[in-house]
């Protein structure tokens, strides 16, 4: 009786769920959301939901490139400084109202005006009196974009920027109805208020329990998406989600128990997507410090770090070894690999022994080490297997673990450290989102790495017109980085899908961006 | 007569729990768990450290590793890493011959990665071709025992489950103590004075209890540092809130008992009616409640280690192990398992000398 | 009495003040605010931020304003889930840690006391061990062990259950949560039940009923019961208090969108305003549920008097 109640209601819940629409993705998420106001946001999960809301000047294809969204066309002054750009004119609100020029310029100046407070407000730097506008120093009338007319955008830019199209892409550049702000204030990114121009319109949304999106019938190509309903559902604890998952209660999973990789392989087969990302996860020494601030022991150091262990024992093959700082995947660009980076592993070892013989380290001498790294089950494996390796070498090495936000304020304000852990992610698909972690004085360089040859030629590809001349130019920045290690890179991130097999139209990529506009489920 | 009153709760009580054999049974158990954990780690001839790269997440075995089954796999593996093409391999009186090749000559360090191998040992070179691109180099296979298996680094789990339980036996024990320590101080003095102190001390409770814990300790962990022995301290100054209100209830009672109001009436001071009469009738409830909370204690620090605040790695307690044992329960139950039987025992122990020594205390049964 | 309920409850206000000051300078003083993120963020735009949040401020004058506004009703935005406020957050959060707090508390408690009698009738018999075994392992094993067994078994294997959401509610979700949440409380009110009333069948005025010849049920019922209620009123309240005010590690594991996970959320993410809503909500329900419990220690008890 009583099992029988229980199956009939667990059947009846699956089944209202599915009932009333005929194309549900359950799509399971890595955390909730802190904001769906696109000018307030900046973690992936909000990234992903806000794609599907909205519709930038340009967007993404399936694979993630960048291809024409709210602007069917542009052109380029040719000292790269003037975009303009020609607006399509079927591309409308949710509400049926025409998405015009001065929508940008109202969204534009929102996302920089002090009072917003937007963390990603950087993302429109580029363009001119954008930054003093921030920091409060000039009006908002005073920025680099021009309604011309209704479907005409004019955008001035402080000096050429070769990668500004692929920031457009980002969430904190889309537009938002101006009207629909007047009317609602903050609270225009309730459901029932919000007004968007993106594939989905928002119906719901439960903090902690699911974000649920509708389709929206005047999307400008409303003919091509598949799907009725999306239901973003935040699972944090990852073997509950993959659980989950084959329960069939979510059609996917952007991340999965990185442990249980080969178990999960064998029983989910080619549902298990890893795929090379462009992120990169790496360590840092505090290269003010002695010895830290010995290049040399810095590059022993890295060359003992056996990266093939961490990546296929502690990893599971769900990151690749890493021996520069941007990761493969950039168009045109071809990272500067460490030198030793094709040395056999002994051979490192071998040639970092003489080093720390030199600087006399050794079992009998040792010297101390700290690890810092924020919790998470498999940061703590990394910081224990590197421990392990460092050991027969003569450093004494201690790890401290502390939860995200004591890790990330204590690097911010250059607290004392030896070795500490942080990840990067690209925002945008270029390599300079890498190697500004290395530019003197940036807020997230934090090994406070400085190097004057490597600022200069930082500097200098950041005005430089010529695409190819630029990539060299990062590229021999990169080479010095790595010649110093500024930065101690690890590993490349990978992606960490899982998906079932009634999903279509999901493509890997780098950028792990999977537009639900293109997904169709059976 | 005489002699029999004097000895009487004490003794009585010893000769009533070496009758349970339950009590007894259990507290062999505890002090065998308590002798293998502090010797245990010196006999497993493993170091609770030492990762085995080639031995990751490898279930329980009374068989040696390396597996013969997997040798093929780990010499490619070997091979591999040491940039050169495999030829062949072939086992021979228990060395094993390994020949390959490369496109320019061979340097004799190679042998070195057939030692670092977990799998191998005693490498050397065999043959070399005269232009030295080929090689055929041999090695003695070293033998490993993991009778527990090992974690998802490598590691030993016997050592370190060993290991492990000196950490929870140490936090569960002193912070337990000073709990009860405090708490039975606390609320049999609030419960007796009773008045406006008693409601003023209930106050303080109510004001510590309602403040949060995780957040409390958050500040503990900034405050030590990372001084763990020290922050149970804490923690145990801090679970004594539910002992101080069950001691207090108690005492309420027992204080208008009959006995309690003739020591009264015939004059024994404050100190002495608390001690003498009140403290002692609540043993019963006192016990019980600290074989519940030395468990308490010991799935707090587990707890606590979840969220990344309690024991740091290398070192580790069972409640540790079995948070990351819950992750695997599907692919490794051992590292779930394992622990958890260590931990339950105890518990279990734990709890059965608890009522042990309860009923052989217990003073109104006599 | 009803001057005594009234006392308490007045000497609440200056116990919550407490509360509410020791909290909020405790939390200030805890490295790391809510935007320290994983990507660094310009310190001009991290000023703009701090000074929307009047962050900026000296921490005694946050702690004015703070006070102000929650004199005022106002339990201020939420600095992490920006698009609510907190006592949106909570209207939505707490019915859900409600729900399932009381009914695993009324499960623990009519299951456990139930346990504890029969275990004790029978004391050092068969079923005595049982309930103690029982019993022992609800208390040892840890949540985060039987939350992901339960999903296991009954959601994966069997699909009686939903492994995680909340499904406005569904039985089929409650299951999971309820049963672990309540495991450990009912060991423990068994555990508590079965020792008190050991202790109380042996009393003086148990043997005398039974010597007067009355029968085995209403001696538990009537008399031995009374007696053994008295430890579980005093575990009853405060752990109410934390079951209803929802846990964290069921609430997480079954994705249960209650108030639980969202302290937990908030302390690591440095949510000051959310951990502060949480403290308060907490803070309330202990001290009710303290009184209530010791209300009904004087009505089991009337030796217990409270003037």
């Amino acid at each position: 009786m009583f099992k029988s109640l229980l199956t009939s209601a667990a059947l009846f819940a699956l089944m209202s769920s599915t009932a009333f629409a005929d194309s549900v993705w359950n799509r399971g998420a890595n955390g909730d959301v802190q904001s769906l106001d696109p000018h307030k946001t900046s973690t992936v999960e909000e990234a992903n939901i806000l794609r599907d809301l909205f519709m930038g000047l340009i967007t993404e294809d399936t694979e993630g490139n960048a291809q024409p969204g709210a602007a069917e066309s542009w052109t380029v002054s040719p000292d790269g400084k003037v975009y303009t750009f020609k607006l399509n004119q079927k591309d409308v609100w949710s509400d049926g109202s025409p998405v015009t020029a001065k929508d940008f310029v109202f969204a534009w100046r929102r996302v920089l005006d002090p009072k917003t407070a937007s963390e990603y407000a950087s993302m429109a730097f580029p363009v001119l009196n954008a930054e003093a506008i921030n920091g409060g120093k000039a009006k908002p009338e005073d920025l680099g974009v021009k309604a011309i007319d209704d479907y005409t955008l004019e955008v001035t830019l402080k000096g050429p920027t070769p990668y500004f199209l692929e920031m457009l892409t980002h969430q904190a550049m889309y537009p938002v109805s101006e009207a629909n702000l007047k009317k609602f204030g903050d609270d225009f990114i309730k459901a029932g208020n919000m007004v968007s121009n993106g594939a989905f319109v928002l119906a719901e949304n439960v903090p902690n329990d699911h974000i649920k999106l509708v389709k929206n019938p005047k999307f400008i190509d409303a003919a091509n998406v598949k799907l009725d309903v999306v239901n973003y559902i935040p699972t944090e604890d990852r073997a509950a989600g993959i659980k989950r998952y084959q329960a069939g209660e979510v059609d996917s999973m952007n991340d999965f128990p990185t442990e249980q990789l080969a178990d999960l392989k064998a029983k989910f087969g080619d549902q298990i997507h890893v795929t090379p990302e462009l992120g990169t996860y790496y360590y840092v020494f505090k290269t003010k410090k002695a010895p830290w601030d010995n290049p040399k022991l810095r590059n022993a150091i890295s060359m003992v770090i056996d990266r093939d262990q961490l990546a296929t024992k502690v990893w599971q093959g769900s990151m690749l070894p890493a021996y520069s700082i941007v990761p493969p995947g950039s168009k045109g660009y071809t990272p500067s690999m460490m030198s030793y980076a094709d040395m056999p592993q002994l051979d490192r070892e071998d040639a970092a022994k003489k080093v720390f013989d030199e600087l006399n380290i050794s079992p009998a001498h040792p010297q101390k080490l700290e690890i810092r790294y924020n919790t998470s089950e498999n940061h703590k494996n990394t910081a224990v297997a590197i421990q392990e390796m460092l050991k027969p070498f003569g450093f004494d090495v201690s790890l401290i673990n502390t939860d995200g936000k004591t890790h990330y304020s204590y690097l911010e304000q250059k607290g004392d450290f030896d070795l500490a852990r942080a990840g990067w992610i690209a925002d945008f698909k270029d390599p300079v989102t890498f190697l500004n972690l290395g530019h003197t004085g940036d807020g997230n360089n934090y090994a406070d790495y400085s190097n004057k040859d490597f600022d200069a030629l930082l500097d200098k590809a950041a005005v430089e017109p010529d695409s190819a001349v630029r990539m060299k130019e990062l590229s021999d920045a990169e080479a010095i980085y790595m010649k110093d290690i500024g930065i101690l890179p690890l590993l490349y991130y990978g992606n960490h899908n899982v998906v079932s097999p009634k999903l279509h139209g999901f493509v890997d990529n780098v950028m792990d961006k999977h537009p639900s506009r293109f997904v169709s489920k059976d | 007569m005489i002699e029999n009153a004097g000895r009487s709760l004490w003794l009585d009580a010893w000769i009533r729990l070496k009758a349970n054999r339950a009590a007894i049974v259990s507290a062999v158990w505890l002090a065998f768990i308590g002798l293998i954990c502090l010797i245990g780690p010196s006999f497993t001839n493993h170091e609770f450290t030492t990762q085995y790269s080639s031995y990751v997440r490898v279930p329980p075995s009374f068989d040696a590793y390396p597996k013969a089954d997997k040798l093929d796999q780990e010499i490619k593996e070997i091979v591999a890493r040491a940039h050169l093409t495999l030829k062949e391999w072939k086992e021979k009186d228990g060395r094993f011959f390994v020949t390959v090749t490369a496109p320019k000559p061979i340097d004799d360090r190679v042998t070195r990665y057939l030692d670092r191998s977990d799998s191998f040992k005693d490498g050397k070179v065999e043959t070399k071709s005269a232009d030295g691109m080929e090689m055929t180099m041999s090695a003695a296979v070293q033998k490993l025992y993991f009778y527990f298996g090992t974690d998802t680094s490598g590691r030993d789990l016997l050592t370190r489950t060993l290991m492990a339980g000196r950490v929870s036996l140490m936090v569960g024990l002193l912070a337990g103590f000073v709990a009860v320590f405090i708490g039975v101080i606390y609320g049999a003095t609030s419960g007796f004075i009773g008045g406006k102190t008693d409601e003023i001390m209930m106050r303080i409770v109510d004001i510590l209890y309602a403040l949060p814990f995780t957040f409390f300790v958050i500040m503990l962990v900034v405050f030590f540092g990372r001084n763990f022995m020290l922050m149970f301290i804490a923690i145990g100054a801090v679970l004594w809130l539910d002992m101080s209100r069950i001691v207090r209830g108690q005492t309420l009672s027992l204080k208008r008992q009959e006995f309690v109001q003739a020591a009264e009436a015939l004059g024994v001071s404050n100190m002495g009616i608390l001690f003498r009469h009140i403290i002692p009738n609540m043993l019963g409830p006192i016990i019980i409640y600290v074989t519940l909370l030395v468990p308490q204690v010991i799935i707090l620090e587990s707890f606590l280690s979840y969220l990344g605040l309690g024991v740091q790695e290398p070192s580790s307690s069972w409640g540790v192990q079995i948070s990351q044992g819950s992750r695997n329960m599907e692919g490794a139950a051992w590292l779930l398992i394992i622990p958890s039987f260590f931990l339950t025992s105890t518990l279990f122990a734990l709890n059965f000398i608890g009522d042990g020594l309860r009923d052989a205390l217990d003073p109104k049964d006599r | 009495m009803l001057r005594y309920v009234l006392k308490r409850l007045l000497v609440a206000i200056p116990t919550l003040f407490v509360i509410i000051t020791i909290s909020f300078f405790l939390m200030h003083i805890a490295p790391g605010g809510p935007f320290n993120m994983e990507k660094g963020i310009p310190p001009e735009i991290k000023a703009n931020i701090e000074r929307v949040f009047h962050l900026d401020e000296p921490v005694l004058s946050q702690y004015l304003r703070y006070l102000n506004n929650l004199i005022h009703g106002d339990l201020g935005p939420s600095y992490v889930i920006l698009n609510f406020s907190v006592a949106e957050l909570f209207a939505k959060s707490l019915p859900v840690s409600l729900w399932i707090g009381s009914l695993a508390m009324l499960f623990s408690l009519v299951a456990g006391c139930a346990m504890g009698v029969v275990a004790a009738l029978r004391h050092n018999g068969l079923i005595d061990y049982i309930v103690v075994t029982l019993a022992t392992a609800g208390s040892t094993i840890p949540t985060f062990v039987t939350a992901p067994l339960i999903q296991l078994v009954f959601g994966l294997t069997f699909h009686w259950i939903w492994i995680g959401g909340w499904h406005e509610g569904a039985l089929a979700a409650l299951i999971g949560p309820v049963i672990t949440l309540a495991l450990p409380q009912l060991a423990t009110v068994a555990r508590l039940m079965r020792g008190a009333m050991i202790e109380a069948l042996h009393t003086n005025h148990i043997r005398t009923a039974k010597a007067m010849g009355l029968s085995d049920y209403s001696i538990v019922i009537r008399h031995a019961m009374r007696g053994a209620l008295l430890p579980i009123a005093s575990y009853a309240g405060p752990a109410a208090a934390g079951l209803l005010t929802g846990s964290i590690i069921v609430e997480s594991i079954f994705q249960i969108p209650g108030i639980g996970r969202s302290f937990i959320d908030g302390a690591l993410n440095r949510d000051y305003t959310m951990v502060m809503g949480t403290v308060i909500i907490i803070a309330v329900f202990t001290i009710v549920f303290n009184l209530v419990s010791d209300i009904l220690y004087a009505v089991i008890d009337p030796r217990v008097r409270y003037d």
